[in-house]
């Protein structure tokens, strides 16, 4: 491939990298609309995470590196150094609409300006934050306390009109949900648009983890989400892992990966059970409920917590499954399923249900492939993007995992992709499981050595909303000097795509369907 | 529909009869402190990731803090901790979360507990507010509703509005991006009305460090009747701190209907 790539941009500098397991190509910031679109048009890659960096203090000045997969999975970063003098580039979201969330963000938190944005408007800051100061440049004070500005808002449009009506909600919400702010315009019922204003519970995590070290930040990693904690927490592992050039033993990668599909089992059972609120089912609610809640302790007596925190750790695992957590896990799942498919027949029979699903809340294909979407909205929408089958990791191999796919892209669409995934990831949890109870006991943790110092490296894991992307930068001395976590609740991007043109009260129905998290995309 | 009321009549009970206490300890969990067994050697303070442990002139450790991760429990070469609290119990003030606890302390809330049962009566409506968590005590909290935890069962509902809440049910650290909102779900409910912080950030903001973004829980803008430690605090750690702030937690409805 690289030869493809030298013989596509001969005036380019294309290099392999061992560490971040990529092709590294090299351009200068004017340069970076042609050779992402090209990148994507001609090779059919796929923005997987764009991120920013200040790296003045090495002498250089903002990065930017636009992380792509090709088909076949192998990756590709195009890199550009922007003059600090003119923190200014020409933005590639025309080109590719996938980078429009991403350049909004290098522009809130390195004041990095993408020239020509469609929508230059603030992501991550709300309107109160100073014009200026940009939390990421190295020369911010983190502990700084940062005085309210007044301000107009900015960030949300508004639908004007006879008969328009606006309905803003959050960002305190009725239910015990998190926090958000969405301005709903349309006349009646119908919604003809929708904006959403989120990162109300940014907390900072990729600033604190900035010179912390590589045990402090997996604490803040766990803590991204914890509802995808687990998948967090070994994405996180992955990439310092690639840094200490170090791979865990098979075991550790064994149970890693049973725990990540006990993680999507409650998650998507829950899941289910939600969307029956959103269309105000109580029995599937409580039914659903009742399983959520026997996955949850399976987790707590198998693995030690209900959310699986303190499992995974750089370098491997923490926790054993001895042949007991093994038989409990066996035993209990083989229990849970034929409650889940009878439950889930129940629910298909349900006509009422069924009904309020169908053709609601549609994702459609070429939005959906367009802006990037990952996880369940994805497959949902005919795009079969599943990191398992992409780029194994931890003790999967390539054909163990077939992305389960539908064409429909509507609410029923995505609880039949999360139920087909229930039953998959079962499957797949006896499979693993045989091949634990073949191992002999053994090591679960190695030491984490020092890290290569001046590089990046990633780790991807499939949660159960999709796909988390962790990218990790070290300076001189191997420190980390830039966390950039992409979870798969960027597919908030989509939401109000699948909304418009739907009525108002579908909105908590479609909102479930897509069940993504708000604290892992505010960081 | 009835195929799913079908599916409930071939079920059994799924409500937790036990009382609400810690499960046998397993995984990770709260340390239990053993003072005859520590000679303040500090392995403790460095195992630590949050800073919730200090043997200065004697040991303290800070339940608020203390994000239940067991590391200070691997690092203690004397056994003076132990794995013991699945979740630690709750409290009315953060002095009382500190370990080991003054004999002091143990009235401090009485008064609180009776004036709630007298205002309040045996029922409390809650409003749970976000204030920048990890999602992590918003689901359990979401949990004690389910049928197993079935907190209704002790006179608690959750409540859409403010206006119509007894308690506020705050997680998270409390971030730039939620203050106000914060402020303002509390100024909208009526008096006598309560405050309780669950979960270690809501709690003191711990494990994230204080910044730009992220403040030091809800105690910070809000005053907080009870705080519920853990990361998260388990279901029924929730409905055991709510009990607490109701003055019921002493009474034999804990032990279940």
């Amino acid at each position: 491939m690289i030869e493809v790539l030298r013989g596509r941009f001969p005036e380019r500098v294309v290099e392999r990298d061992d560490v971040a397991n990529a092709i590294r190509i090299t351009v200068p910031p004017d340069a970076l609309p042609e050779t992402c679109g090209a990148l994507a048009r001609e090779c059919e890659a796929r923005l997987v995470v764009m991120t920013g960096t200040d790296e003045r203090e090495r002498r250089r000045g903002y990065g930017l590196y636009y992380l792509f997969a090709l088909p076949g999975g192998e990756l590709v970063s195009i890199e550009a150094e922007v003059d600090p003098a003119r923190p200014t580039f020409p933005s590639v979201t025309r080109a590719l609409p996938a980078a429009h969330w991403y350049e909004r963000e290098v522009k809130d938190l390195l004041g990095i300006d993408p020239h020509g944005h469609p929508d230059p408007r603030r992501l991550v800051l709300h309107d109160d934050w100073p014009r200026g100061l940009h939390p990421l440049r190295k020369d911010f004070d983190a502990r700084r306390f940062i005085a309210r500005e007044p301000h107009e808002h900015g960030a949300i449009t508004g639908v004007h009109g006879d008969g328009v009506m606006e309905v803003p909600v959050g960002p305190i919400h009725a239910g015990i949900i998190e926090p958000g702010h969405f301005r709903f315009g349309g006349v009646g019922e119908l919604v003809f648009q929708l904006e959403a204003r989120l990162f109300y519970t940014h907390r900072g995590i990729e600033k604190a983890a900035e010179g912390a070290g590589v045990d402090r930040v997996l604490f803040l990693a766990e803590r991204l989400c914890a509802v995808c904690s687990l998948s967090h927490a070994v994405a996180y592992s992955q990439a310092i892992e690639a840094l200490a050039a170090i791979v865990p033993s098979m075991r550790a990668r064994l149970i890693r990966s049973v725990l990540l599909e006990l993680e999507r089992l409650y998650n998507h059972v829950g899941d289910i059970a939600n969307l029956c609120a959103g269309a105000a089912l109580q029995l599937g609610v409580y039914q659903g409920g009742v399983l959520k809640e026997r996955l949850q302790e399976l987790n707590a007596a198998s693995a030690g917590h209900r959310y699986l925190f303190g499992v995974a750790c750089p370098g491997g695992v923490r926790r054993d499954l001895d042949d007991v957590a093994q038989e409990r896990i066996r035993s209990e799942l083989g229990a849970i399923e034929g409650e889940f498919r009878s439950y889930l027949a129940a629910l298909l029979e349900t006509e009422s249900f069924m009904e309020r699903l169908t053709a609601t809340g549609v994702l459609a294909h070429d939005v959906a492939e367009e802006l990037g979407a990952v996880g369940v909205a994805a497959r949902a929408s005919g795009v079969a993007r599943d990191v398992r089958a992409s780029h194994p990791y931890a003790a999967l191999r390539e054909g163990m995992v077939t992305p389960i796919v539908r064409s429909e892209g509507d609410v029923r669409a995505r609880l039949l992709v999360r139920a087909d995934e229930v039953v998959a990831s079962l499957g797949l949890v006896r499979e693993l499981l045989a091949e634990l109870a073949e191992l002999p006991p053994g090591d679960l943790t190695m030491p984490v050595g020092p890290l290569a110092p001046d590089r990046w490296a990633i780790g991807m894991v499939e949660s159960p909303r999709g796909e988390n992307v962790h990218w990790v930068m070290t300076g001189a001395q191997g420190e980390i000097t830039r966390y950039r976590v992409r979870s798969a609740s960027y597919n908030w991007a989509l939401v109000p795509f699948a909304v418009v043109g739907n009525l108002l009260p579908d909105f908590p129905l479609i909102n479930k369907s897509f069940e993504l998290c708000y604290a892992c995309l505010d960081r | 529909m009835l195929s799913l009321l079908r599916r409930r009549l071939g079920l059994r009970r799924a409500t937790s009869r036990r009382p609400l206490v810690s499960p046998p300890p397993f995984g990770d969990g709260q340390p239990v402190y053993d003072g005859a067994r520590c000679d303040l050697n500090g392995a403790c303070v460095r195992a630590c990731p949050v800073g919730a442990i200090n043997v200065a002139t004697a040991f303290a450790l800070d339940r608020a803090r203390c994000i239940s991760c067991s590391r200070c429990i691997e690092a203690c070469p004397t056994g003076a901790l132990a794995n013991g609290l699945v979740f630690a119990p709750p409290a009315r003030s953060r002095r009382e979360l500190r370990e080991p606890r003054g004999a002091d302390l143990v009235a401090s809330g009485e008064d609180l507990g009776r004036r709630a049962r007298q205002v309040l009566g045996r029922s409390l409506h809650v409003r749970h507010l976000d204030a920048g968590s990890c999602n992590g005590c918003d689901w359990e909290i979401n949990a004690t509703t389910n049928a197993v935890h079935d907190i209704q069962r002790f006179g608690i509902d959750f409540v859409a509005s403010p206006r119509h809440a007894d308690v506020l049910l705050v997680t998270g650290t409390m971030t730039r991006g939620l203050e106000l909102a914060a402020r303002r779900t509390y100024d909208a409910m009526a008096e006598p009305r309560m405050v309780v912080a669950v979960g270690a950030c809501a709690a003191s903001g711990s494990p994230y460090p204080t910044s730009y973004a992220s403040g030091e829980g809800a105690a910070s803008i809000l005053p907080v009747d009870v705080f519920i430690p853990g990361c998260p605090p388990r279901p029924e750690a929730i409905i055991n701190g709510l009990l607490l702030a109701v003055g019921r937690l002493d009474m034999p409805t804990q032990k279940g209907p």
